[in-house]
């Protein structure tokens, strides 16, 4: 017999498998999902989703008896009071207790299936309904960035990484050392011996030669095969070393109007914005902070639930938002140590005699400070047919429009639908990727 | 068998093959050769060789979900089978299996690193020589599997789905794998192959014809008036009929063979899931003997070498705590009670036909005198490896005394009764009928519903016809059958139907189903 150990061989035999039925019920992930980004807090992709799949989907029909109907014998284990001729009362709905291996055969078909999702497969599906470029898609998803960087020599390794020349060296030096007789000496050595042992008639002395010729051509021999040509001490490998990029802290804003005019819909693509900017922010730093500002006509800072739950009633002066946010970058996040970004979601709507003030704080104070600052407007999806024209834009967009004109760590965009968050981040992404 | 002995001081002191839970390389070897000498040796089975493979928990899971084998193509209802298993084990609902085997020669036996030593000696006794004695000798497998031929041939099927997927794409590919899925039950010749027409016996057959018209020529016949038309069609098409070879119960290989819509590489997928299939077939119809087999082995085999000394009385208890519950039947009250458990009803025929062959009561003399007191245990219970499958295995060697120690009894439900009856019990008068009735109960040809191909209109719709003839008047669980006829109708292209047809030749019910488009 034979043991073989197959411990090692690869895992996730059934990864395909599992990618294959992921995409089958595509849909009901999907469903997962969005209600998952409506739930979960901005800085959460790693705890599980649990999808449920109603059992139609993913049925797998054969030719079944069905469990009523006809007459059926069988026989049961562990009588205990029965005679032959007694009878029991059928249990309502049909079939009996002990019966349930007939209903089918994998005893589960019963209830819908439930599974959880992998955090993988959580942020496919995430970044699919955000429209996300795939390059990007591999950018946000690996967990820890490291750059691998050559580091010397090693005297173990892959084969891959070998390092012929310097093992030739080192081979070289120890066959020199070692007095390791080359090819051609010995070749030397065998060509005299040849000679003599080709001539016709040999002298005493010819044949004292011979002898000792051929004990030396002997002990080269042996040498050669007593001294490796590459011997394991010789090896050497390129080693390289795994360097974690340079992570720094950063925090992020989230400023939003609340009033009354935000629909839920438009809470909801503000929200996913502030998803993505997280995503991308803790790709790129180790620690990220998040502050939530929200504000109808004076601004507070809230938690998460607060921010996108509630709804306050109120005017909309958007300039107390950047003023309570200057407040806050002064108090907590010195510039030196941290890197600023803030993300700006509102309709647009905004005193008119507030406009001046809030061009003025963003160029003076806040612009100088923030790595980055997107404004979106959120437009209501019912709304958006007839708003889609720059002309239609809001007061606070022309006001902004000043500002990014001479800014460029200024995006602005219009944002109708789920599609159209993502270009606000290529301007952000195209420049990340040449710092990185 | 020699019952082990109480007393631990009368077994010979012998080194012990292991004496910790850990196993390492050298100690599995060592066992396994132990256990093979009492296998081989002394109990006499005749197995494969045998390739055991250490395996993790990760890649017994994975295998799972592949049905076991260890290549298989990749489909999404394997991925399904997995995300569930994985669940049920990550909870905790479910613990492993112990063991794989596979009917291969050599024969594959997955054993996981997580088991402790006892367990390993366990289950190398009982897959590497109790299962795979069974695979190598049982008729159903020598006659339905190739063993040597299996591997060779799942890492062809593998290739070829997924060159199909590459060259039409995995949806095109899933179509059909889905739908033959479905068919898969429906996918062997039960009653073996009709003996193909041979050109000479054609001919006979074609002279003895004439020979008889000739001897009954009769003038008189040609002055009847004919319908030329309708019979001359009528013929035609029985005659195309029978060249069909309906009814045809292998719905699968009709699929393949005749259906006016598949392209030749659905074809061969199609040939792929049916030949699958029949490989599983005998598996299906020997799961209690195959289990009974494996178990009494095993047993045996731990009792004999606890009782040489060879492995110590920790393990036996371990051994013995496993066995309880491996051959752990609830019964009919219990909530645990889902059916007969086939470990254990398994491991009690075998103890059982051990018993009849050696110390047999006038009653076992009545019952079952083929085998009783001819005194060769292992003789015997070869004899009936190889020569049984479950249902025959009951109805031959299920004994009054097994049918009182379980406390078997019969229930009956006719739709029309308000009442279950109980119709036998383990008396005098119940014996026979409830070992016939278990015996029914794992005959495949009760257990399966039994669809046929009945009809083919050639010549206009292509309208496929297929019958479901009802025992005991049990119909289709319907929704499921309308689920399998639409894929039917996507495999043959044309429209279908399915007719329940009662004992009384009435239709009880018809479904119909049309392709969807591809």
């Amino acid at each position: 017999m034979n043991i073989v150990d197959r411990r090692l061989n690869p895992k996730g035999r059934s990864h395909t498998n599992r990618q294959r039925f992921v995409r089958l019920v595509r849909e009901n992930i999907k469903e997962a999902v969005v209600r998952s980004i409506k739930e979960r807090a901005l800085g959460d992709v790693d705890s599980k989703e649990v999808v449920n799949i109603p059992r139609q989907r993913i049925q797998e029909p054969r030719f079944h008896h069905s469990a009523r109907g006809g007459s059926r014998e069988h026989v049961h284990p562990g009588n205990k009071e029965f005679v032959a001729g007694d009878t029991l009362p059928k249990p309502e709905g049909g079939s009996a207790g002990g019966r349930s291996h007939e209903g089918s055969p994998e005893g589960e078909d019963e209830d819908d299936f439930r599974f959880t999702l992998s955090r993988d497969e959580y942020l496919d599906i995430l970044f699919e309904e955000l429209e996300l470029p795939d390059l990007v898609k591999t950018y946000l998803k690996e967990t820890t960035a490291y750059q691998v960087t050559r580091a010397g020599f090693a005297s173990s390794g892959s084969p891959r990484n070998l390092n012929l020349v310097r093992t030739m060296r080192h081979s070289l030096a120890r066959r020199i050392s070692l007095r390791r007789p080359t090819p051609e000496e010995l070749a030397i050595v065998a060509g005299h011996i040849a000679e003599l042992e080709g001539r016709a008639s040999r002298t005493e002395l010819d044949e004292k030669r011979l002898a000792e010729l051929r004990i030396v051509h002997a002990q080269l021999d042996r040498r050669i095969k007593r001294i490796a040509f590459i011997d394991p001490v010789d090896l050497r490998f390129n080693r390289f070393e795994p360097t974690p990029r340079p992570n720094a802290r950063a925090v992020m804003f989230c400023l939003m109007d609340v009033s009354g005019s935000m629909s839920e819909y438009m809470k909801d693509l503000a929200k996913r914005f502030f998803l993505l900017l997280h995503l991308f922010l803790s790709r790129k730093y180790e620690h990220v902070d998040i502050v939530f500002i929200r504000h109808t006509s004076e601004a507070k800072e809230v938690d998460e639930e607060t921010f996108f739950r509630s709804t306050e009633t109120g005017g909309t002066v958007v300039s107390s938002a950047l003023a309570e946010m200057k407040r806050i970058v002064e108090e907590r996040y010195p510039i030196n140590a941290w890197n600023i970004y803030a993300a700006q979601a509102s309709d647009g709507d905004n005193y008119p005699s507030d406009s001046e003030t809030c061009t003025r704080i963003l160029r003076d104070d806040l612009l100088p400070l923030c790595q980055y600052f997107a404004y979106i407007e959120v437009v209501d999806e019912r709304e958006a047919g007839m708003f889609r024209s720059e002309g239609n834009a809001s007061l606070l967009w022309r006001d902004y429009k000043v500002v990014a004109d001479i800014h460029p760590n200024f995006t602005m965009k219009r944002v109708f639908s789920k599609s159209d968050i993502f270009p606000v981040f290529h301007q952000l992404f195209a420049k990340t990727q040449k710092v990185a | 068998m020699p019952e082990r002995s109480a007393i631990a001081g009368s077994r010979p002191s012998g080194a012990l093959l292991f004496e910790t839970g850990e196993w390492n390389f050298d100690t599995l070897k060592r066992t396994f050769d132990a256990i093979q000498e009492i296998a081989i040796g002394e109990l006499g089975l005749d197995p494969y060789p045998v390739q055991v493979e250490m395996i993790s928990s990760e890649q017994m899971l994975d295998a799972y979900s592949s049905i076991g084998m260890p290549v298989f193509y990749h489909h999404w209802s394997f991925g399904k089978r997995f995300t569930r298993d994985e669940k049920m084990y990550r909870k905790g609902y479910t613990g492993l299996a112990y063991e794989i085997v596979i009917n291969s020669d050599p024969c594959i036996c997955y054993v996981m690193e997580e088991n402790t030593m006892t367990m390993q000696a366990l289950v190398m006794a009982h897959a590497a020589f109790g299962h795979n004695h069974f695979f190598k000798n049982n008729y159903l497998f020598k006659e339905w599997t190739d063993a040597e031929g299996i591997l060779d041939y799942l890492n062809f099927a593998k290739a070829y789905v997924a060159r199909c997927e590459e060259q039409h794409g995995i949806a095109a590919v899933e179509r059909i794998l889905d739908a033959a899925h479905a068919l898969m039950d429906h996918a062997v010749n039960r009653y073996g192959r009709r003996p193909r027409l041979s050109l000479a016996n054609e001919k006979k057959r074609a002279e003895e014809r004439l020979e008889h018209q000739r001897k009954t020529y009769n003038d008189l016949w040609r002055t009847l008036p004919k319908s030329k038309r309708e019979s001359a069609a009528k013929h035609e098409n029985d005659h195309a009929r029978r060249k069909l070879g309906l009814p045809e119960e292998n719905l699968l290989y009709f699929i393949e063979k005749f259906s006016p819509s598949l392209k030749d590489w659905e074809r061969e997928l199609v040939r792929i899931v049916r030949n699958i299939a029949q490989y599983f077939y005998p598996q299906k119809q020997t799961k209690m003997m195959n289990e009974g087999c494996a178990t009494y082995v095993h047993y045996r085999i731990m009792n004999r070498l606890y009782d040489l000394g060879k492995i110590g009385e920790g393990s036996m208890l371990e051994f013995l705590a496993s066995q309880a519950n491996v051959v752990f039947q609830p019964e009919f009250d219990d909530r645990r009670y889902s059916g007969i458990n086939p470990y254990a009803l398994g491991f009690e025929m075998m103890r059982d036909i051990e018993r009849i062959v050696l110390s047999p009561t006038d009653e076992d003399r009545a019952y079952i005198p083929e085998i009783a007191g001819t005194g060769d245990v292992m003789g015997t219970l070869k004899e009936v490896w190889a020569n049984f499958r479950d249902d025959a295995c009951i109805a031959q060697y299920l004994s009054p005394t097994l049918i009182r120690k379980m406390r078997l009894f019969k229930l009956t439900d006719r739709t029309e009764a308000p009442h279950y009856l109980v119709d036998a019990i383990h008396d005098e008068r119940g014996y026979d009928r409830v070992r016939r009735a278990l015996a029914r109960q794992y005959d495949p040809g009760v257990r399966d519903p039994n669809v046929q191909v009945t009809d083919v209109d050639l010549r206009g719709t292509r309208r496929l016809v297929l019958s479901h003839n009802l025992h005991n008047d049990v119909p289709l669980s319907e929704e499921e059958a309308r689920a399998v006829l639409a894929y039917v109708a996507d495999l043959w292209g044309y429209e279908v139907e399915l007719l329940g047809i009662a004992g009384d030749d009435s239709t009880r019910y018809r479904y119909e189903a049309s392709p969807r488009s591809s």
